[in-house]
């Protein structure tokens, strides 16, 4: 470290900032390479029927395929709105 | 089993231009046909011809690979002897703008008739991007020399590149193996490295999970050699031209370590005035 680095701003590591993002999109972008075509499909049918009975926001259904050794599991999750009374009709 | 079980296709890819693929395929296929290996090297990038220029041979271009894939001249027409090689034949890519020039079934004759011939190696210069000719690049190799930049938009393109090797290849589609993925870094710089503004073979090759073939340093030797259309691995007093040797010598299955990726010490005085 050169004694003239004192009286200047250090530079910030960005090779490890670089590294950070693309392993995030890498890896998010693996996944969706990996997942079968129909999901995006899946993914709006569903939301379609719970809609009929619950008003739930379109990004609150999340679907994935995982594999874990010789199996695929499709995971679902839907995050229903906080409040009871979001519930269309009488159900 | 035919005879074109003997011939290794290398695909020359990296999603990304500019990254050096052309200067990687010339400096591949030079490096192999100086080992006695009998080598075509087939520029795909219709439209862009430039492996004729790396290699010094833009002169010599009469026919070219959509020409042969046409029936308008005999493959042995087209291919451009080496200068310098005895065993080293060039086909250059055509200047046509039609891009759908280049066909699965042309250019799997071509390989075949290549294979037939006795090559060792036919190194396929790929275009940039994930269209046709990259497509059709990468479609019958046996091994890909991924060419990176240690820089964001190179590493994610390769990756992307990495699916489709996986995926949208013969020996995918077939079930014959995978293709064999291998890392080429280029334009590394140690100093940049060391202080933190570039990232390390390391960084690359944990994001990316690929063997490395090679470390191609960044040299004032590579624009010189384009220059002069001499491929850079034949200017032995430019590091990056020995940087291409030890990677022919991987391909081939020697074991050498990397060089030219530490930091050049720099002297005291230019430590104290660090600029």
């Amino acid at each position: 470290m050169g004694i003239l680095d004192f009286f200047k701003n250090k530079p910030k590591n960005t090779a490890n900032v670089a590294k950070e993002r693309l392993r995030i999109i890498v890896a998010q972008e693996r996944a969706q390479r990996d997942s079968p075509d129909y999901l995006p499909t899946l993914r709006r049918e569903i939301l379609e029927v719970i809609k009929k009975y619950v008003n739930v926001d379109p990004d609150a259904v999340l679907i994935s395929v995982e594999r874990d050794g010789e199996h695929e599991v499709l995971e679902l999750s839907v995050a229903l709105p906080e409040k009871a009374n979001a519930a269309l009709g009488n159900g | 089993m035919g005879v074109g079980t003997l011939t290794e296709i290398i695909v020359v890819t990296s999603g990304k231009g500019g990254v050096g693929k052309t200067t990687t395929s010339a400096s591949l296929a030079v490096g192999l046909a100086k080992r006695g290996k009998k080598v075509a090297v087939i520029d795909f990038d219709v439209g862009l011809r430039n492996l004729d220029l790396i290699m010094g041979c833009e002169r010599r271009v009469v026919y070219d690979f959509v020409n042969v894939i046409n029936g308008e001249c005999t493959l042995k027409q087209a291919l451009i002897k080496d200068k310098r090689y005895d065993s080293l034949f060039i086909l250059a890519a055509s200047q046509t703008r039609d891009k759908d020039a280049l066909s699965r079934d042309g250019v799997d004759k071509v390989l075949k008739e290549l294979a037939e011939d006795g090559f060792d190696f036919v190194i396929c210069d790929s275009p940039a991007g994930i269209e046709k000719g990259a497509a059709l690049a990468m479609y019958f190799a046996d091994r890909a020399v991924v060419v990176v930049n240690p820089e964001v938009s190179s590493v994610r393109d390769s990756d992307r590149i990495l699916g489709l090797l996986a995926s949208k290849t013969r020996r995918a589609e077939l079930g014959n193996g995978a293709v064999e993925q291998n890392l080429l870094l280029t334009r590394y710089n140690p100093n940049r490295v060391e202080s933190g503004d570039m990232m390390s073979i390391a960084d690359v090759q944990e994001i990316l999970g690929i063997e490395v073939v090679g470390v191609i340093p960044e040299s004032e030797g590579v624009l010189a050699a384009s220059n002069a259309g001499i491929p850079v691995i034949l200017d032995e007093t430019s590091n990056a031209g020995l940087a291409y040797d030890d990677a022919v010598a991987r391909l081939l299955g020697e074991n050498r370590p990397l060089r030219f990726i530490d930091a050049q010490k720099k002297s005291l005085l230019s430590r104290l005035f660090r600029s």
